[in-house]
């Protein structure tokens, strides 16, 4: 059976500066896949190229059984390749409903685009309550569920979380990755970056540990966790 | 006579021309965060458009069946050369430092200015452009141009076309999208392309519907027409707040209204006669201007700066 995405000698550079250095990886359906390191690892460089915000300088990504080189980043999400970038980025002067819509931008199926704005409500109440608010006023916590709902809004195959846990507190945090185990077995395919290795890896059926542009360490979530370098290096134990 | 409901009455529809303009800077500005210069010339281009149109119907047409084909004749032109200079001037240089497209904007303000003095038939003086005869209206004391009554009404149209289209479309919506957060509009399947091509296409075509508001109320066309007032236009859309759309319309009546009342009253003020009259309104716009930047920069209606941070 092959993957549903497939990363292979994916190297992306800024000017000079190579950012991802060659690194290859799979994602099968229905697990999820972590990409775990420091600042500056190179992951967040990863998933912007691989919906097509950038161009990368070498190396195949296939999705679905399709080569993704060249396709342009709005046609990206309507294969099915969703991504909830960093830092959220919610269109904060639009109403969460508005927010939430736009997330359904290529679908054409209104009742069912409603239905999973409903959806989205229940897996995260709190925008339901505030739906015609401007999403601007959420707290950090509400813009990440909002983000991560918007993500979900595509119906995507596949679904890119980039640092969902960044900046939020414990509480919301642990909220975050429980949906994300929810979103699991629902049967939702998820590439999850994450600086939060513990967390991460307790989700993850398979993680990969990027250092300045490279995958220097592959493996089972579990096995990762153990990993004695790991631990030390991403898990503040000496 | 200095009446002050007929200064307000002048000053509104001067303002209106200019709030249709002003459009077109300020939806560019909101997506792309240029300002294009050229945008004046597009004004222009259009109302040579519209007088194309005119001449090409048979001798004697009434000008009132004529109106909508010049309409259609100034809006093609305009979105025409609009789109032709997202395409071919400003979309190669996306991403590069902002100087660049700024520069090639005046440029080709100049070169669109020169084709039309150099290529329209008779362009090298201003060209008549056909007016409404007989008498103007009195409405409430208050004298209206036959011709003025076009822009009274295409106006308000356009903006509630506009309210609605940014508002209740799924392009609308994509545009505002696009305007927020590009990449991640991106990311929603928006082409964030055709929507900066649409957003210069309604400038462009608002821009013509001002020149043809322009012409009917001069009674000329001229191939420098779209310097001084795409500058106050320009003024308009950064007095009501760059990047908002009702913020230019607004921009644009306080200017027109200012001028008038400028023109009209700053004579009567004890040693100020000698700045007072038609020769000094650009001055006081630009006045106006220079004090909204100073006290408000973002402008009537701006919000954009700190959101942006």
């Amino acid at each position: 059976m092959t993957a549903l995405l497939e990363v292979e000698n994916l190297r992306v550079a800024y000017g000079k500066i190579e950012a991802v250095k060659g690194i290859s990886f799979t994602v099968e359906a229905g697990r999820i896949v972590t990409l775990i390191g420091t600042n500056g690892a190179g992951k967040t460089t990863t998933l912007r190229t691989l919906s097509g915000l950038l161009k990368p300088l070498a190396g195949t990504v296939r999705f679905d059984g399709r080569p993704l080189s060249g396709v342009p980043a709005h046609k990206i999400v309507a294969l099915g390749l969703a991504h909830s970038p960093e830092g959220r980025h919610i269109f904060p002067r639009l109403t969460i409903a508005e927010n939430l819509q736009l997330g359904a931008f290529l679908r054409k199926d209104g009742p069912a685009i409603d239905r999973d704005i409903q959806h989205v409500y229940e897996l995260f109440p709190i925008l339901g309550e505030r739906a015609k608010q401007a999403s601007g006023t959420l707290s950090g916590g509400e813009q990440q569920m909002l983000a991560m709902g918007r993500a979900l809004m595509s119906r995507p195959k596949l679904l890119m979380l980039d640092e969902p846990s960044m900046g939020l507190s414990p509480i919301m945090m642990q909220k975050i990755m429980d949906t994300i185990a929810e979103l699991k077995a629902a049967g939702t395919t998820i590439l999850l970056v994450e600086q939060n290795a513990q967390a991460a890896l307790s989700l993850a059926d398979h993680g990969h540990v990027m250092e300045t542009g490279r995958i220097v360490l592959s493996g089972t979530g579990a096995d990762l966790l153990h990993d004695e370098s790991v631990r030390k290096a991403y898990l503040g134990e000496d | 006579m200095h009446e002050l409901p007929q200064q307000l009455a002048n000053g509104l529809i001067l303002g209106a021309m200019y709030g249709l303009i002003a459009i077109g800077y300020t939806m560019v500005y909101g997506i792309v965060q240029l300002i294009n210069f050229a945008h004046g010339e597009i004004f222009m281009v259009g109302g040579f458009g519209a007088l194309t149109a005119y001449l090409a119907l048979p001798d004697g047409t009434a000008l009132a069946l004529a109106l909508p084909l010049m309409v259609l004749g100034g809006v093609l032109a305009s979105v025409a050369v609009g789109v032709a200079a997202e395409r071919f001037a400003y979309r190669p240089l996306r991403g590069a430092p902002r100087l660049a497209p700024l520069i090639t904007a005046i440029g080709l303000s100049i070169a669109l200015q020169q084709a039309i003095w150099k290529w329209y038939p008779d362009a090298k003086k201003a060209r008549v452009f056909p007016q409404f005869k007989g008498e103007s209206f009195d409405i409430l004391g208050v004298t209206v141009q036959r011709g003025e009554v076009f822009l009274l009404l295409a106006a308000p149209l356009c903006m509630l076309a506009l309210g609605l289209f940014v508002s209740r479309t799924r392009t609308g919506r994509g545009m505002q999208a696009t305007a927020q957060d590009p990449d991640t509009a991106k990311l929603m399947g928006i082409n964030t392309d055709r929507i900066i091509v649409i957003a210069f296409a309604i400038g462009a075509a608002f821009a013509a519907i001002a020149a043809v508001a322009h012409g009917l109320k001069y009674g000329q066309v001229d191939f420098r027409m779209g310097f001084i007032t795409g500058l106050k236009a320009f003024t308009a859309a950064v007095l009501g707040g760059i990047g908002n759309i009702y913020g230019a319309m607004l921009g644009g009546v306080v200017l027109g209204v200012a001028e008038a009342l400028a023109t009209g009253y700053i004579e009567e003020i004890p040693g100020m006669t000698q700045f007072g009259g038609g020769s000094w309104k650009d001055v006081w716009a630009f006045v106006l201007l220079i004090l909204v930047l100073l006290l408000r920069p973002q402008g009537l209606l701006g919000e954009r700066v700190a959101d942006r941070a």
